[in-house]
């Protein structure tokens, strides 16, 4: 398979902490890689390591390796601002600016600063119709992104996460806050997403990552137990902990 | 407990509560109303527009009075708004969690509690004596903004803090960077409470006396530019309260100053309803 990410015993600490241990793996191109694992196994934090997320919390130390296109992202010449425009990332609770919808897709093309031959509306058109949102909200760009649904809000973020053209786009447990019925769409347009972007999710629920992904990694107390593709790691789970935890013995 | 103790307990409370609210909206009521009933009759435009005589003889109106002050306000507000937000700006979001930074935050709470007419004898000292500005109101507005910038710079540091660090996140994960992190998206978000913090200053500004008394000597005349001397509405109503026998006019003062003061809130009230109704997804 080719690698978009790739993780080289990556160990990472807060403070004397260890989150993680030696956790070695690749994440495929256009595809869409599952984190799972109980609460606290580290499965957030490794997520905000591959766009350098965890950059704004003092105290952390980073070990090992993370490669994207074969390119360590924690190498001493690397821009930040590079990496997170093109690892892209999607939070648990919703959270659009306190500003229009429009400027809220429009906020990554802003700051990037973008080419003076495209049009702002025309990438923000494009942006939300990819994330489906467009046709619910095109009448009302003016409108406050607070006002929408949480639904429409999380997908808001996405289009505003796709805006930027990001190459990855990580999605830290995107639908733990929102209904039934959101949670389906959401499902659905990470499904259209693959084929353009590498998706990396992280998800409290297995249903749904069995769903969803092509590839999952199961993680516990900052260790990666097993990672591999999805219907076999579900069906034969090779480690008797990946087991226990999918068959609901604990977790 | 028994029952019945309980019960009368919740209200005795009731009495004491309502006293106190009672009290407390009658003598607010009655100051008000006592400076409206001697001061309003004294009101008249040509008290607002023409010049003291200044002196004993408490004659003439205050119309210096109102260029001063407002003179004043504007020229400290150009001053305190930039320097105040900046540094708040730095203790939110630059300032290292060390002994340093603590020991400016203390720094700071202390010296918004130190009563203004030490900032008035500072400001004689440095501004009017050793930069020789002279009784002025350069003097006067720099001073007013040593005074006011401790409240300017903890309204608007608590401000900046509770922006949520999911506006934060989403922004740095967008690919900005940190200072447009804070420009676009945290500042923005702070501005109904940096606004509150700056009219509250303003308020205060208005009614400031005694550190004014010592760094704008209190000339009657109208002012001509920042190194003119002057007197404020507020320093006027205290000349001629003390110095002269018209009470009546000192109330008049009273009476507008009482007013600016209306106004500013209202302004105020009417500013963060707007902003919080837009930010609530209203607009």
């Amino acid at each position: 398979m080719d690698a978009k990410m790739e993780t080289r015993q990556l160990g990472f600490y807060y403070g004397k902490r260890q989150a993680l241990r030696n956790v070695s793996l690749k994440v495929p191109d256009n595809q869409i890689t599952a984190f799972i694992g109980p609460s606290g196994c580290g499965k957030s934090t490794f997520l905000r390591i591959l766009n350098r997320m965890n950059d704004t919390i003092p105290g952390v130390r980073l070990e090992g390796e993370v490669l994207l296109d074969g390119q360590n992202i924690y190498g001493p010449c690397v821009d930040v601002v590079e990496v997170r425009k093109r690892v892209g990332m999607v939070f648990q609770q919703p959270n659009p600016f306190p500003k229009s919808i429009f400027d809220n897709v429009a906020f990554g093309p802003r700051v990037l600063g973008m080419d003076r031959n495209v049009s702002l509306s025309d990438v923000v058109e494009k942006s939300l119709r990819a994330a489906a949102l467009w046709d619910e909200v095109k009448d009302v760009m003016g409108k406050s992104g607070l006002a929408l649904s949480g639904g429409q809000q999380q997908r808001l973020c996405i289009a505003r996460a796709l805006a930027t053209e990001p190459e990855v786009l990580l999605m830290d447990e995107p639908c733990s806050a929102l209904d039934p019925q959101s949670t389906l769409r959401i499902e659905e347009l990470m499904d259209e997403l693959k084929e353009r972007y590498t998706i990396v999710i992280v998800t409290h629920n297995l249903q749904q990552a069995g769903r969803v992904s092509d590839w999952t990694g199961f993680l516990l107390l900052g260790e990666l137990v097993e990672y591999g593709k999805t219907s076999e790691l579900f069906s034969r789970p090779r480690d008797k902990r990946t087991e226990d935890y999918i068959t609901g013995r604990f977790g | 407990m028994s029952r019945v103790s309980a019960r009368s307990a919740q209200k005795l409370a009731m009495v004491c509560i309502w006293g106190a609210g009672v009290i407390t909206v009658f003598t607010v009521l009655s100051i008000i109303g006592y400076v409206l009933v001697r001061g309003l009759p004294h009101i008249s435009w040509s008290l607002l527009t023409t010049l003291p005589k200044g002196g004993l003889s408490g004659e003439g109106g205050i119309s210096s009075s109102i260029v001063t002050t407002f003179y004043l306000i504007a020229f400290t507000m150009v001053i305190l708004v930039p320097l105040g937000i900046g540094a708040a700006i730095y203790l939110a979001e630059y300032a290292p969690d060390n002994k340093l930074t603590r020991l400016i935050r203390y720094g700071v709470e202390t010296l918004a509690g130190v009563p203004s007419i030490v900032f008035g004898l500072f400001g004689f000292a440095l501004f009017v004596t050793a930069l020789h500005f002279r009784f002025s109101i350069l003097a006067g507005a720099l001073t007013l903004v040593c005074l006011l910038l401790p409240t300017l710079i903890r309204t608007s540091e608590e401000a900046l803090r509770t922006v949520p660090r999911s506006h934060r996140e989403a922004a740095l994960a967008l690919g900005a960077t940190k200072w447009q992190t804070i420009w676009r998206v945290i500042l923005p978000a702070a501005i109904p409470g940096i606004v509150t913090g700056g009219i509250l200053c303003m308020g205060r500004a208005v009614g400031e006396t005694a550190c004014l008394y010592v760094t704008m000597g209190g000339s009657a005349a109208m002012p001509t530019s920042l190194l003119s001397g002057g007197r404020t509405l507020s320093m006027s109503l205290f000349y001629l309260a003390t110095d002269t026998n018209a009470i009546e006019k000192a109330m008049a003062v009273g009476v507008v100053l009482i007013i600016t003061i209306i106004v500013i809130n209202a302004i105020t009230n009417w500013f963060s309803q707007r902003f919080r109704a837009r930010m609530a997804g209203g607009a």
